[in-house]
């Protein structure tokens, strides 16, 4: 256990310095946080709503994500198998599931290192009036979750492929599914074609469904299940991915 | 002791490796050798499990790749053949990596690291990143990689690769100054450096151990090692002079390789009887005596020590 531990520190370790001695994180915490002041102050109309409120700043949340987590994720696995890394990194003594944590779990901080720096969004709201404070908290545990979810997608992208082009784009694409199939219009037109029980189910799965009720200040422990199971089941995924490379 | 039971493994269509065995005992230096392709690098990383073999297993002090594959690995140092790098961190960086997913840490990490740079020269380059390196400096960093945790066991692809005579040598050095308390596998296509360094070699070729000896014992398989070579006078009368040698009864073959009358020199390769019971100082006392009763004057003498470029070509060309 105690072995496992120190492989897991080792390379989160090594993956959070290689994310800061890169100017690519550095360019992908400004572009987060200019656009997501964007989204919420500009294209939102966080003022005129006049609403002392998070719930306009955390819709935009799912949109910026679905780029930024496949960004940040992309070169995790592919970058190693492109420069023949991978191979030092499996002669070392760890285990896949080991290799396959730390990444996720480096990704999962780096990103939220992002969602933290977007505090002084919360400090607006408490200057300009008295916010429902547990709404915040659980926006934000809806926004750490989700982007947990996005990156193990985006992990599990990368370690099936030595592109990270195509790590990025399968990722998106994949994240978009699963983004909007609870989105209204998406809904409607299923609701035409299929059965009720197939459009519950295609809107259960849906990233912006579990997203949106956490936002709205309910925390209900079938949406922090849905996610974690996402994590875990991606997670899952990318250690085989990675096993089966040395098959 | 690190042991090969039956390794096979195929990509796709190809058999890559086939029943590979062998045994490499602590002290011993195994010199991997065969053409580009031949499954040299394939069988070295199944002995570290980096990949899996279809069948067959890779045994490390009785215990199997396979099925222990974290307690093995830390028995192993291994120097992969493209030498892999993290090019982004600066060299102690690396190193200070490698200890740390090796489990040491702190005071241990730190000195583990100092002598990994002292031993493979990177003192200047310690404090660099490793992309802006040299392919030497580079390979050198791969080296200390492989050996920072001290291992029972060494796994090098083509240590000396990318350096010049002289880093060659001075890795060569180490290696063999190692391999009193470890057991050390190295592939390499150099073969003079096989017979420098290895007490055994096996010849690889199209995925099957083709030849299992000593290097000395490779070498005797070259058709003209122990033949002597001898530098002599312009011969006028070739049949006259072949016919006085054949007089001597353990000779087997005489050839002429070069004779020039300009030059009023000429090369001759004689093989003796294996079996004759004479010695070389016989021997040369021998050839004097006839070359005397010729009157030519005998310039140089030496033994052929067989050419392990030719045993390989003989042996992998079919």
């Amino acid at each position: 256990m105690s072995r496992s531990l120190n492989s897991v520190k080792a390379i989160l370790k090594r993956e959070l310095l290689s994310y800061f001695h890169s100017p690519t994180a550095y360019v992908v915490l400004v572009v987060f946080l200019i656009l997501q002041g964007f989204f919420t102050f500009y294209v939102g109309g966080f003022y005129e709503s006049g609403q002392a409120e998070l719930s306009l700043f955390f819709t935009w949340h799912p949109w910026i994500f679905l780029f930024l987590a496949p960004a940040v994720t992309m070169r995790l696995f592919s970058d190693e198998k492109r420069t023949g890394t991978i191979e030092l990194l499996m002669t070392f003594p760890v285990t896949p599931a080991e290799i396959t944590t730390a990444k996720f779990l480096a990704a999962w901080i780096f990103i939220s290192s992002g969602i933290v720096l977007t505090f002084p969004v919360v400090i607006t709201v408490y200057y300009l009036g008295s916010p429902d404070t547990g709404a915040i908290i659980s926006g934000y545990i809806g926004s750490f979750l989700m982007a947990g979810a996005l990156i193990s997608i985006g992990c599990f992208s990368s370690s099936i492929t030595k592109s990270q082009v195509i790590a990025f784009l399968s990722a998106a694409s994949l994240s978009l599914f699963l983004i909007l199939a609870g989105h209204s219009p998406v809904i409607q037109a299923a609701s035409g074609i299929f059965p009720k029980i197939i459009v519950n189910f295609i809107s259960e799965m849906s990233i912006l469904t579990h997203f949106k009720s956490l936002t709205k200040g309910i925390i209900d422990l079938r949406d922090i299940i849905y996610f974690l199971s996402i994590i875990i089941f991606m997670l899952f995924l990318n250690t085989s991915a990675i096993n089966s490379n040395s098959k | 002791m690190i042991e090969a039971k039956e390794l096979t493994k195929s990509f796709g269509q190809t058999k890559a490796v086939r029943n590979v065995s062998f045994n490499v005992e602590t002290g011993d230096i195994l010199g991997f050798l065969g053409p580009n392709g031949a499954g040299k690098s394939t069988t070295m990383r199944m002995l570290t499990g980096y990949i899996a073999p279809d069948s067959g297993d890779a045994f490390i002090d009785s215990k199997s790749v396979t099925e222990n594959p974290i307690e093995v690995k830390s028995q192993i140092g291994y120097l992969s053949e493209i030498s892999p790098l993290y090019s982004e961190m600066t060299v102690t960086e690396f190193l200070n990596f490698c200890c740390e997913i090796r489990g040491f840490s702190g005071r241990k990490k730190i000195s583990m690291t100092e002598k990994a740079i002292e031993k493979c020269f990177l003192s200047q380059a310690k404090h660099q990143q490793i992309n802006t390196l040299s392919k030497g400096y580079r390979q050198r960093v791969s080296f200390a990689q492989s050996i920072i945790h001290d291992p029972k066991y060494l796994i090098l692809d083509e240590p000396t690769d990318g350096l010049d005579p002289n880093q060659k040598q001075e890795v060569r050095e180490m290696i063999k100054s190692m391999s009193r308390e470890k057991a050390i596998i190295l592939s390499t296509h150099i073969l003079d450096e096989a017979a420098a360094i290895c007490n055994r070699a096996i010849i690889i070729s199209n995925g099957e151990i083709i030849a299992d000896d000593t290097p000395r014992g490779l070498l005797e398989k070259d058709p003209d090692f122990g033949s002597y070579d001898i530098e002599t006078d312009f011969i006028k009368d070739i049949n006259h002079f072949k016919s006085s040698l054949n007089k001597i009864q353990i000779i087997d073959k005489i050839e002429i390789k070069k004779n020039s009358e300009k030059n009023d020199n000429s090369w001759i390769k004689i093989f003796f009887s294996k079996t004759s019971s004479f010695s070389t100082s016989e021997i040369i006392l021998e050839l004097e005596k006839i070359f005397s009763n010729s009157s030519l004057k005998l310039k140089s003498i030496s033994r052929d020590k067989g050419d392990l470029t030719k045993v390989f070509r003989i042996l992998t060309s079919n």
